[in-house]
């Protein structure tokens, strides 16, 4: 994954420091502030970066308050980073392990947690060393690694609950801050959003907070860029070389396609997203350009948010299956003249109907894009479309469940 | 007394009885899964949603009491 160099004028969180040494000449120790973590990460209005955008000093007191009812709390790190398109937690991970660290520590303070959990998706050497490197030069052996499948829902804070207890690490219904890890409250945490506690605890609530984004797809210099929060988005798309782009997708594969007109008018801060009916999600952004078949993307993800179900809920297993069969259909162009409407009407009738947001994950970007791309799906079925498959969306064959 | 009706999508297996007894509150999606009316039951549709809950094979309707 790519770095592409930008002015910094904010907080950094990809400063190259993977050692303990350059670690503390960027960053300076973090010092131990307890309690104190929790109103302050909620004046610097820290949100969840792996996706759901959630306040954090929510989960911070919800999971502080049975520690304060004298009950062990558990604080996990989650840098598992199932999202195709993503690679900023990969990047941080990387280049910055001590400052997500130093936010697990702070956040195990805030929390009163005695175990400490890091979890990372399976297979990554990159990152397994990174995080090996730095919890062996802290010499703090209290911090438990654990590598999770390469899946996308295995990476759903409740599937990490179930796997860390010995499960299969499917979602679940159990709310973790409630009865999470070993039945204990557990906080549950992006690295990316431990980073920013990190750097809240560092200089106080009044830090600017930059953010992570992943830009892909049509562009000719894809990669993790850090931007600064409500910067433009054309700005970011400008680095990362778009080129004539048709659409944008925002937040991820759980995010919402744009037409290109309104998305380089959107700003990178929750309500300019809101407005625009997507959010920040997990920060990955993709870019379709005029030469490039978008439906075929469209079925290609719709296949893999299919194969990516647990098969664990009626709506998620068959309407998925049924969704991606019907985005094909309008991509081969055969005899299925309702497939888009049938598309739109599953895609509200699965919507918060998992265990999971998966099924809502699919009915965002399939019915977000089966209504960008109307023009281009109504050619696909009159055998018209003459762009060419460019394979800008990657889609990983999800493990299988045991 | 009021209740709210909640389905365990997991536990849920599809048998349908639900949307049988209590045509009121329960529809079913294209694939014969519940899609449940979480808003407040009281009066004479309670006692519906209680049998429905309790005719449930898979354990996955649940009728939670409201607080007032």
């Amino acid at each position: 994954m790519t770095l592409i160099d930008i002015p910094r004028t904010v907080a950094q969180l990809l400063a190259p420091a993977p050692d303990l040494a350059t670690h503390l000449a960027v960053h300076g120790p973090t010092p131990a502030i307890g309690t104190a973590l929790i109103p302050a990460a909620h004046a610097a209005d820290v949100r969840g970066r792996g996706g759901a955008g959630f306040p954090t000093a929510r989960k911070l007191a919800a999971v502080a308050a049975a520690a304060a009812g004298r009950r062990a709390t558990v604080v996990v790190a989650n840098g598992t980073e199932g999202e195709p398109l993503s690679g900023k937690d990969k990047a941080l991970l990387t280049l910055s392990p001590h400052l997500v660290l130093d936010g697990l520590d702070a956040a195990a303070g805030a929390v009163g947690a005695t175990r400490r959990i890091v979890c990372i998706e399976r297979g990554n050497r990159a990152v397994g060393a990174a995080v090996a490197a730095a919890l062996a030069e802290r010499g703090d052996p209290g911090v438990e690694v654990v590598t999770t499948p390469r899946r996308y829902v295995a990476g759903q804070e409740t599937a990490l609950v179930d796997l860390i207890d010995g499960g299969a690490g499917r979602p679940t219904l159990r709310r973790p801050s409630e009865r999470g890890v070993g039945g204990r409250a557990t906080l549950v945490d992006n690295v990316e959003t431990l980073a920013h506690l990190a750097l809240v605890a560092r200089h106080g609530p009044e830090v600017a907070l930059p953010a992570l984004v992943t830009v892909g797809g049509a562009v000719t210099r894809p990669g993790v860029q850090e931007v600064a929060t409500g910067e433009p988005l054309a700005a970011v798309l400008d680095r990362a070389g778009a080129r004539r782009p048709r659409a944008v997708l925002v937040g991820g594969y759980s995010g919402r396609w744009v037409p290109a007109a309104t998305a380089l008018r959107l700003r990178l801060d929750p309500a300019s997203l809101a407005a625009a009916g997507t959010g920040m999600g997990c920060g990955a952004i993709a870019v379709v350009d005029d030469d490039s078949c978008a439906v075929v993307e469209l079925a290609r993800v719709a296949e893999w948010f299919a194969r990516s179900s647990a098969g664990q809920c009626g709506a998620c297993t068959w309407g998925l299956r049924d969704m991606a069969d019907a985005t094909g259909a309008v991509h081969a162009g055969t005899r299925a003249p309702a497939a888009p409407a049938d598309i739109r009407r599953w895609a509200a009738m699965v919507r918060g109907r998992g265990a999971c947001k998966l099924p809502d994950g699919a009915a965002g970007f399939l019915g977000s894009g089966i209504d960008v791309f109307a023009e281009e799906a109504a050619e696909h079925q009159a055998g018209r479309c003459r762009r060419a498959d460019a394979g800008l969306l990657p889609v990983p064959t999800p493990e299988a469940f045991r | 007394m009021t209740g709210r009706l909640r389905v365990d999508p997991i536990d849920c297996a599809g048998h349908g009885i639900c949307a049988e007894l209590l045509p009121e509150r329960v529809t079913l999606d294209d694939w014969g899964y519940p899609i449940v009316d979480g808003r407040p039951i009281d009066g004479e549709l309670l006692a519906h949603a209680k049998r429905a809950a309790a005719a449930c094979p898979a354990l996955a309707l649940r009728l939670e009491r409201g607080r007032e």
